[in-house]
């Protein structure tokens, strides 16, 4: 039994504990079974899904970068069908909430994808994904202008009783403009930051390394920008939010609670060290303790600014 | 099923300029190693590089307990890897993907390695051995200091070829063309590891001669563990002309040469 409160509540998602792993970067969980004890997991947020199956897009589909990497994996994924038929039935039994991340090319998409899931049993949310830099259409153009994103999410929230996350892209110039905006059309919660857009040349060849020229940075690098931006948005709006951004250790994922999430998602480092989110956890309440607080609630948004 | 653990490093040999062969204490690991798996190895505690590296097994002892690796030297993870010590504890994940398909194996069956690509060929020929099959290996490298495991290959009942690029040993050119002259001779199955044009050679040789074969690919990787979908690779669809994207490190690294398709 854990002698702290690992225990939030996201508005309605209640979690056992605010650990949750990033779309992407864990599959759809079972990828993680032979090094994780899935059922210590408050939460996983599957795989990017789309209407149609995906093929996503030609490699390389990676590159590393100093304290990060670069991705275009482009959505690949089997469909929201296969998933309902196959994958979640599979998962379903596991004590983590079932968070789906569903990306569409327009609104109307993401308004089949909303009733689909809210019929099919073992989802607990939806994660909107407005901010994929990695495809074509819609992906990241819904997330940077507020009214396109608001339409996005005011469809969802139509179409499902489920919870629904919106997860924002830093790759505005103002973020706190983008999280009121989805906060008034109804979204539960918030999630940020998704990866920032950069490239890497590979000087011999003088061209991208990235068959999609460009892809999306995540990794340590880009923590202390998604720190910056929970602590903006935690300013911004009422809902709760769920941080991610280069968590590669438990000291990582207090400086996001302290900056205002009231839950953590853990992505690359997943890449890593399988084990991170196990140790995460436990570093957490080895935090709580050492500090002498009874719940991980005393210490969300409570960073005093200088 | 794999593990991540922390295995005690007992070697770190050099073997030429920039190649080397690493053995680590892993007991779970060479217990459950099947050829042609791979272990992804965090070359040091760090951020910088970020990602684990893939190295084919090219070793396992299960009394030991021991798991061997080769690796070159080219970028910043295997210079990291170069530097560790005998006595160090190093991050494995292991053993990670299929290996190779050794049901319904022919008699007469060739190996072909490029370069490093020898790692996982050296135990898949002394398997092959123990099945009683008539092994043929085919040794290609840049040149002759770069071709690897001669010793070890010369104390197998199998039959050695090599070939050079710059002739100093064997013949001169790639190690394909000895494949072609081979397959006339009623070899019925085809190994393959090595750079992706090698393989890509391999595959049009064995696909005009009727034989079947087996190439293990490589590709940058992410995760290992089947979740980033980074490395993927082409694979024909069983209905129409199509083709999906694959994993290396989940449906591979070993693929049917006739199911894999290389880009141009």
């Amino acid at each position: 039994m854990s002698k702290v409160d690992l225990s939030v509540d996201l508005n309605g998602l209640n979690l056992h504990n605010p650990v949750l792993t990033a779309s992407g970067t864990f599959g759809f969980a079972e990828e993680y079974a032979d090094y994780v004890d899935l059922d210590r997991l408050g939460g996983v947020m599957v795989k990017g899904t789309t209407l149609e199956p995906k093929l996503g897009n030609a490699t390389p589909r990676i590159a590393e970068t100093p304290a990060g990497m670069l991705n275009a994996i482009g959505l690949q994924n089997p469909g929201v069908d296969y998933l309902i038929a196959e994958i979640l039935p599979k998962i379903k039994d596991y004590s983590f909430k079932t968070i789906v991340n569903i990306s569409g090319n327009e609104v109307a998409d993401y308004k089949k994808l909303a009733a689909k899931l809210s019929s099919a049993s073992g989802v607990a949310a939806l994660e909107v994904n407005i901010s994929c830099p990695n495809v074509k259409k819609g992906g990241l153009a819904f997330g940077t202008e507020p009214e396109m994103a608001a339409g996005v999410v005011e469809a969802v929230v139509e179409s499902t009783d489920l919870p629904v996350i919106t997860k924002l892209s830093p790759n505005v110039s103002d973020i706190t403009e983008i999280a009121r905006a989805v906060e008034e059309a109804g979204s539960d919660i918030i999630s940020l930051i998704n990866t920032l857009v950069g490239m890497k040349i590979d000087i011999e060849t003088q061209k991208p390394i990235l068959a999609n020229n460009v892809g999306g940075l995540s990794g340590p690098a880009i923590r202390p920008v998604a720190v910056r931006m929970v602590y903006q948005v935690a300013q911004a709006v009422d809902i709760p939010l769920i941080g991610m951004g280069g968590i590669m250790e438990s000291r990582d994922a207090i400086e996001f609670f302290l900056a205002g999430a009231s839950a953590v998602a853990i992505g690359t480092a997943n890449f890593v060290n399988p084990r991170v989110s196990m140790e995460v956890i436990q570093g957490i309440e080895d935090y709580l303790i050492k500090k002498n607080h009874s719940s991980v609630q005393d210490i969300i948004g409570v960073v005093e600014a200088n | 099923m794999a593990s991540q653990s922390l295995a005690k490093i007992i070697a770190n040999q050099q073997l030429n300029s920039k190649d080397y062969r690493l053995l680590i204490s892993a007991p779970q690991i060479a217990k459950e190693a099947q050829v042609g798996q791979f272990l992804h190895l965090q070359c040091k505690e760090g951020i910088d590089p970020l990602l684990r590296r893939p190295f084919s097994i090219h070793d396992y002892d299960r009394q030991q307990g021991e798991v061997a690796i080769l690796y070159r030297v080219l970028g910043k993870g295997t210079k990291q890897l170069l530097e560790r010590r005998p006595g160090q504890e190093i991050d494995v994940l292991g053993p990670l993907g299929n290996g190779f398909d050794l049901t319904n194996t022919a008699d007469k069956v060739v190996l072909v390695a490029g370069g490093i690509g020898v790692a996982p060929l050296v135990p898949l020929a002394k398997e092959l051995i123990e099945l009683d099959k008539e092994v043929a290996f085919l040794l290609g490298a840049a040149n002759e200091l770069e071709l690897l495991c001669m010793g070890e290959l010369e104390q197998l009942p199998l039959q050695l070829k090599v070939a050079t690029i710059d002739g100093s040993l064997g013949h001169q050119g790639y190690v394909t063309e000895l494949l072609e002259e081979l397959l006339a001779d009623s070899y019925g199955q085809v190994f393959a590891c090595g750079p992706e044009a090698m393989l890509a050679a391999v595959q049009e040789i064995t696909l005009k001669a009727g034989v079947e074969a087996q190439l293990s690919l490589e590709k940058r990787m992410g995760c290992g563990t089947g979740a980033c979908l980074s490395c993927v690779c082409k694979v024909k669809v069983q209905q129409g002309s199509g083709f999906e994207y694959q994993r290396v490190c989940s449906e591979g690294p070993v693929f049917r040469a006739d199911e894999v398709i290389f880009d141009e």
